[in-house]
């Protein structure tokens, strides 16, 4: 595999295994020196056109772990602000030579887009509304984790849909791995035609909620309430917020999940993320594994690039 | 100096009969057998036609002469057939005053084809004044439209159309309502839900026909629907049509051809506006040819320079290349008769921009020397290196297709001779 644009370039099998290497991962991780020689002399470039804080270090600090040399790039700082266009970014981060690059941003596309541009491999690390693949591949790590397995798992994903990458990554990710999803939106947030998911839909949290293995919550944005999309965020909480009422009916093993940032009290109740079956931290920890796992794959895994006695 | 274009099958509006035609100072002088002149066109196993009549392209001159002028794109034209083009007002400064039309006509004529222009019904185009239309239409300008921006405002829309009615000239709608429309950036379904795309419902385009013929209805005045796109719009005016309203329709080329699916290259070449629909879509604007409901292909020709395509997919502005495929297309994705392929192309075109008795006019002596000379059976790759647009964005690039036009006769000179540009 050259990139990892969409979770369907992994499929089940693919996801399977960057969970098992993300197992030896995590054991490196918890090593008193958490490094490994894997990808020593690699150089992977972080091209990240939207603000991002724990998605751009889980990669920083994976591919080091990974004794990859990693070039940033600030957007701020950088040429973009001069008007230079995406292509023309590009062809600069390719010409200074990264085995891997690492792209966000806001237009839905751009890491294909980037795959044809450079010799490089290209992870999407979010793409407008598109993709998150590396966010749906440690959620299905952290469900694994705790729960033994995603397939046959019943995973309830509420909040704005519509514009969600994670939403979009997820469901492939989860139904491929042969999870039972439900999304649960008012109407306005959930996409078009979303009849052609593989996916049930309610409008009620409170009709699917004692009936699941896994909350997993969306951030809702305060600009929907401008966009008539919804009343208030106010009205948001009280039919779809995970309150500690409607926390209070889930399975007592039942996950509660959320990529992050959370605003707190809207999506998900500040005590609810404090219980113990909260998982946001461990989505993160999660996150370095999972990602030197999908490093690994596009950059050692090939058995002709992979260094001499750089095994993991 | 005679020239002689033998051995053709002669396609009008009166018929199909073989024979060789003569011209000679910008008119036809003889249709028959045997006939000869100083330069000779071969025809043999060509159709020679009336030349084709683009009512909706996009010149870019003035204001964006980095994607196309009126020169390299009249060139296009001729490569696809073309006696005659109409340009669209979306230019900078808009074509929205007598000057820009004086302008735009005086950069015409030296073009290989005709170029005649249309005028904005609002001023700027921006939908909140009238634009002096009389004294555009004294200059010739006789389709008006904002295209690029629908009308919103329904009040001026009628008072733009009883306006208009009066000076005889023709109102042209780019239909799509903006509130519906905005911030899409394909077509709103299957293929913009799985892909993360911004989407523009199919009902954006058919609210505003729905509200122009019932305007058209009122106002008594005729209305003409541009790039139509959707299986609803094309069935509302089949139904105005049917109820003798004064509705006519042109259909873009990528309509006919392309689905909402190419867009999961997020390649922006295939990003237009009316965006790529699905395939129930495309086959209703097919259906609508063949049936009469629509009148007449346009192709909505909009070059953009290679900097701004290679963009993001919603960064990049909407619009595709189609002068130089147009005809190709239709003979390759409509399974139409060879006569009806071209009356689409041609005199129904024609009758729309007002251009009657000059181009899409009978073969026949007296008759203007505006012709083109295609062969329907040649199969050729596209390649945007190849094109004579300034432009290289084209939708089709490496797909085979039938049909090639050999030569094209605008006022009795041989501009395109053997596919060879003649300036």
């Amino acid at each position: 595999m050259k990139h990892l644009l969409s979770i369907n370039d992994l499929g089940a099998e693919g996801i399977d295994e960057v969970c098992r290497l993300a197992d030896h991962f995590t054991e490196v991780s918890q090593r008193p020196i958490p490094k490994v020689p894997a990808l020593r002399g690699k150089t992977v470039a972080m091209l990240f056109y939207e603000d991002s804080t724990r998605t751009r270090l889980s990669f920083e600090v994976a591919a080091r772990r990974l004794s990859a040399d990693v070039m940033g790039f600030s957007v701020s700082a950088s040429s973009v602000n001069k008007g230079e266009s995406v292509r023309d970014t590009v062809a600069t981060v390719s010409a200074l030579g990264p085995d891997a690059i690492v792209v966000r941003h806001r237009s839905a596309g751009v890491p294909q887009q980037t795959a044809a541009w450079t010799h490089a491999s290209v992870i999407n690390a979010g793409d407008g509304w598109h993709e998150h693949p590396t966010q749906a591949l440690l959620d299905c790590y952290t469900i694994r984790d705790r729960l033994g397995s995603v397939a046959g798992r019943r995973i309830v994903i509420v909040g704005d849909i519509k514009h969600s990458r994670v939403a979009r990554s997820c469901v492939m990710a989860f139904t491929a791995l042969g999870a039972k999803v439900t999304l649960v939106a008012p109407p306005t947030l959930l996409p078009p035609e979303v009849g052609s998911w593989p996916v049930d839909i309610s409008f009620s949290l409170d009709a699917v909620l004692s009936d699941c293995d896994v909350v997993y919550g969306l951030r809702v944005q305060k600009e929907r309430q401008s966009d008539a999309l919804l009343p208030s965020l106010r009205e948001y909480t009280a039919q779809w917020g995970l309150t500690a009422a409607r926390a209070a009916r889930l399975h007592p093993d039942a996950l509660v999940m959320h990529p992050g940032p959370v605003n707190r009290g809207v999506e998900i109740a500040p005590e609810v993320l404090d219980q113990p079956n909260a998982t946001l931290n461990e989505q993160v920890r999660h996150g370095v594994a999972v990602r030197m796992a999908v490093l690994y794959l596009l950059l050692a895994a090939d058995p002709d690039l992979r260094p001499e006695g750089a095994g993991a | 100096m005679s020239t002689v274009i033998k051995g053709g099958l002669v396609i009008d509006q009166t018929g199909e009969r073989n024979g060789d035609v003569v011209v000679e100072d910008g008119r036809v002088v003889a249709v028959g057998p045997d006939l000869s002149g100083d330069e000779v066109l071969d025809a043999s196993g060509c159709v020679v036609a009336p030349g084709f009549v683009d009512i909706h392209a996009h010149l870019r001159q003035p204001g964006a002469e980095e994607a196309e002028t009126i020169e390299t794109g009249s060139w296009a034209a001729v490569r696809g057939g073309y006696s005659a083009v109409v340009a669209m007002p979306n230019t900078n400064p808009p074509i929205d005053c007598a000057a820009v039309v004086q302008e735009v006509l005086a950069l015409g004529r030296p073009a290989p084809c005709d170029v005649y222009t249309s005028g904005a019904i609002t001023v700027g185009r921006k939908g909140e004044q009238l634009a002096p239309m009389a004294e555009m239409a004294a200059l010739g300008v006789r389709l008006f439209t904002d295209d690029g921006n629908g009308v919103q405002e329904a009040g001026l829309m009628r008072r733009a159309m009883e306006y208009a009615a009066g000076l005889g000239v023709v109102l042209a709608q780019h239909c799509e309502v903006d509130s519906l429309a905005a911030g899409g950036h394909m077509h709103e379904g299957e293929w913009s839900s799985r892909l993360g795309i911004p989407g523009v419902p199919a009902e954006a385009e058919e609210l505003m026909v729905m509200r122009d013929i019932a305007l058209s209805r009122f106002t008594g005045a005729p209305i003409h629907f541009q790039h139509l796109s959707t299986r609803g719009s094309i069935a509302m005016v089949r139904a105005a049509r049917e109820a003798g309203l004064e509705v006519t329709a042109e259909a873009a080329t990528h309509h006919f051809t392309l689905t909402d699916e190419a867009c999961a290259s997020y390649d922006p070449v295939f990003k237009v506006n009316p965006p790529l629909r699905p395939a129930d879509d495309r086959d209703a604007v097919r259906e609508g040819l063949s049936d009469g409901a629509v009148d007449a292909i346009a192709t909505d020709h909009a070059p953009h320079s290679p900097d701004t395509k290679e963009m993001p997919f919603d960064q990049a502005p909407p619009g595709m290349l189609g002068l130089e495929t147009a005809l190709a297309l239709a003979l390759t994705e409509l399974n139409l008769p060879l006569a009806e392929v071209v009356g689409l192309l041609s005199w129904q075109p024609a009758a729309i921009a007002g251009l009657k008795g000059v181009h899409g006019a009978p073969i026949a002596p007296g008759g203007p020397a505006n012709l083109c000379v295609f062969d329907p059976n040649e199969t050729w790759t596209v390649d945007p290196d190849a094109l004579a647009s300034r432009s290289r964005n084209t939708p089709y690039a490496g797909r085979q297709v039938r049909g090639r036009v050999r030569h094209t006769i605008v006022g009795g000179n041989p501009v395109l001779v053997d596919q060879e540009m003649r300036p």
